[in-house]
């Protein structure tokens, strides 16, 4: 009972601080949009509006009302799920996040993978090989991903695998006699192909993403690269790998089923942080590929200054990552036999 | 509040603390020489400060090392490959791209040096504020922290320069608005270790303002750390203001900023590979520079690694 108690008061906090936060995310956003030196009104109607039509908007906008009063309507707007429209496209802002952003999930997904994928192994190597040459080239490998700027990166991916070599597709998610072959139902190109069981398309966006994938992966890997050492390295001091080892265990059964079994629960945390992570290479990558998703979208509305669309965008990857943050630490409970009280 | 920064008479207490400072300076010194021979003694801290160094003398020297003005456009030798007249061959508009390269070094040392003095003091005060104060100051300033660290860094730049309107001061505000709160985290931390402390304790009942006792005894003790920590987000700092410069969001042309450079080569890259070949390295050699050189600091720092070498 009294266990209960003590965690659905810790259970409460959280969900009391993750408010706050959001809270805060709000006040964020409202300041980006609508206190921060840039004109809201003239992103709306143009240079060359006349004094009435643009009067006409700033009274829409309520930014003549007093600020709380404009803040307080911005949070009823929220809660409404009314973001506005987007002046580039003239669409609800909400649905055009909720079209584009299946495509950075794909783009993501696959890339968390190939990072998991990389970085794990190459993590674990590198514990078992501390301080050998193995750790300090696989330390090189994962800063060199961590440093490279993603944009020059896919540039230059694109030059040497797409353009010089032809091993894979290039921008786009697929080639472009292809668009508009395959019915959207979930907006998941790869999903839809295979249920449209379009078998050349769902090829070409395979061929497509492979590339910017493997690049936004890479420069995750680095992350959970190094957490993975550093979590091995924790295990692989302690006294019952000792154990394991002298009652003759092979090095491969003391690293793989002892050291690397305890870590899984923080790995799983790691690449879910990490897969937040993704977002801001997305953005950049995206941009060099072309690729319709939500990074594109952002950017397009930024150059533009479509404050409706900019807002919504951050406001939708602040509620991302604390929904990652969130998971992360369910897992963790979840996982952990530890923390079940 | 003014009188305690005035000279007081000689005390006790004025030589008890003024004795320890004068001594401060050739310790400090001296932790620093270790500090740098350890990093020199291992080849990637190593590469990574001779990159730094060579970044600082090209930025100085760029006058002298660049072969052409860099903003002189010579409409007859446009798209030249590299060769001896142009090391790293020309752009669209017949400038020599070794030479922006060079001058662009002075524009990402500029952005280093605002975003460092602008962050440093930002996340110093909050930090060691809400470790000092503790209760409710500290609750909100963490909490105000948080809300940023919820953030991936560049969106949050991207936005605020969609706020501000896009040039190179913005971007460099907009870096440094998104890259305090890890310092503020960190200062906070090490405020807590100390604030129950002796000296801070002695100090209170020598009747110093709490503005002091942070400004002369917290601040201090917490500056090491918040230089690496600094060094260490060096990298994130520099890609960031470099996504910026690609996407239109940071450094205008003409200037040669190196981000920006590789966005206007990007439709020339297919037959012309130098334009964004070369800015490319410059940007990721110098990321990898922080990064390796905060790996080696990282390392120096962790006392059972720096006396087993």
């Amino acid at each position: 009972m009294l266990l209960d108690r003590r965690r659905t008061n810790a259970l409460v906090g959280q969900g009391a601080s993750i408010l706050v936060t959001l809270f805060g995310l709000l006040i964020l956003t409202f300041v980006i949009g609508r206190i921060m030196p840039n004109d809201p009104v003239r992103a709306i109607v143009g240079e060359d509006a006349t004094r009435e039509v643009y009067d006409r908007v700033y009274q829409q906008l309520g930014l003549g009302r007093p600020v709380w009063e404009q803040f307080l309507l911005y949070i009823r707007d929220v809660a409404t799920l009314d973001f506005g429209t987007s002046v580039r496209t003239g669409q609800p802002v909400l649905t055009d996040i909720l079209r584009v952003l299946p495509a950075t999930i794909e783009l993501a997904t696959f890339a968390i993978l190939f990072g998991a994928l990389v970085g794990v192994p190459l993590g674990v190597l590198a514990a078992v090989n501390k301080d050998r040459w193995q750790d300090h080239v696989i330390r090189v490998f994962s800063l060199m991903g961590h440093s490279m700027p993603i944009f020059w990166t896919g540039m230059i991916g694109l030059l040497v695998f797409y353009a010089w070599l032809g091993w894979v597709g290039g921008s786009g998610r697929m080639d472009q006699f292809y668009i508009g072959l395959v019915p959207e139902r979930t907006n998941f190109l790869l999903i839809d192909s295979l249920l449209a069981r379009q078998w050349d398309v769902f090829a070409s966006a395979l061929n497509h993403i492979l590339l910017p994938a493997s690049l936004l992966g890479y420069s995750s890997s680095a992350y959970i690269t190094r957490m993975t050492r550093s979590f091995m390295l924790d295990q692989i001091n302690q006294e019952y790998i000792t154990t394991a080892r002298v009652k003759g265990l092979s090095t491969r059964q003391t690293i793989w089923r002892h050291a690397f079994g305890n870590i899984r629960v923080q790995l799983v945390t790691i690449v879910a942080l990490a897969y937040g992570a993704l977002l801001e290479g997305a953005v950049l990558i995206e941009t060099v590929f072309a690729w319709p998703g939500f990074g594109s979208y952002l950017t397009a509305n930024l150059l533009i200054g479509d404050m409706n669309a900019v807002m919504t965008c951050v406001l939708v990857v602040g509620v991302i990552f604390i929904a990652l943050n969130v998971l992360s630490d369910i897992l963790y409970r979840v996982f952990d036999p530890r923390t079940r009280a | 509040m003014m009188t305690e920064t005035a000279p007081r008479p000689e005390t006790d207490t004025a030589t008890a603390t003024a004795t320890p400072r004068r001594r401060r300076t050739p310790q400090a010194l001296k932790t620093a020489g270790t500090l740098l021979r350890f990093l020199m003694r291992q080849p990637p801290s190593a590469f990574g400060l001779v990159v730094l160094a060579l970044l600082v003398g090209t930025a100085i020297l760029a006058p002298v090392l660049a072969t052409h003005d860099p903003y002189v456009q010579n409409l007859g030798e446009t798209l030249l490959p590299p060769s001896g007249a142009h090391f790293f061959g020309t752009d669209e508009l017949g400038r020599d791209v070794y030479s922006r390269l060079v001058h662009g070094s002075r524009i990402t040392l500029t952005i280093i040096f605002l975003v460092t003095i602008v962050v440093g003091p930002i996340g110093l005060a909050v930090g060691t504020a809400a470790g000092y104060f503790g209760g409710k100051v500290d609750i909100v300033l963490m909490r105000v922290t948080d809300i940023f660290l919820s953030f991936p860094s560049l969106i949050l730049s991207l936005a605020f320069v969609a706020a501000l309107g896009p040039s190179l001061n913005n971007a460099i505000i907009a870096i440094a608005l998104t890259a305090w709160p890890p310092i503020a985290r960190l200062a906070r931390a090490e405020t807590l270790t100390f604030r129950k402390a002796d000296y801070i304790s002695a100090a209170r009942l020598q009747g110093a303002s709490p503005l002091r006792i942070i400004w002369r005894s917290i601040v201090p003790m917490c500056l090491p750390s918040v230089l690496i920590r600094l060094t260490l987000n060096m990298a994130t700092v520099i890609l960031t203001a470099a996504g910026l410069g690609f996407l239109g969001l940071g450094a205008q042309p003409p200037l040669p900023e190196w981000g920006a450079m590789i966005a206007t080569g990007r439709r020339y890259m297919i037959d012309s590979w130098w334009l964004v070949t070369f800015p490319g390295l410059a940007i990721l050699a110098v990321s990898l520079a922080f990064n390796l050189l905060g790996d080696g600091l990282r390392d120096a720092l962790d006392p059972r690694q720096m006396h087993k070498r």
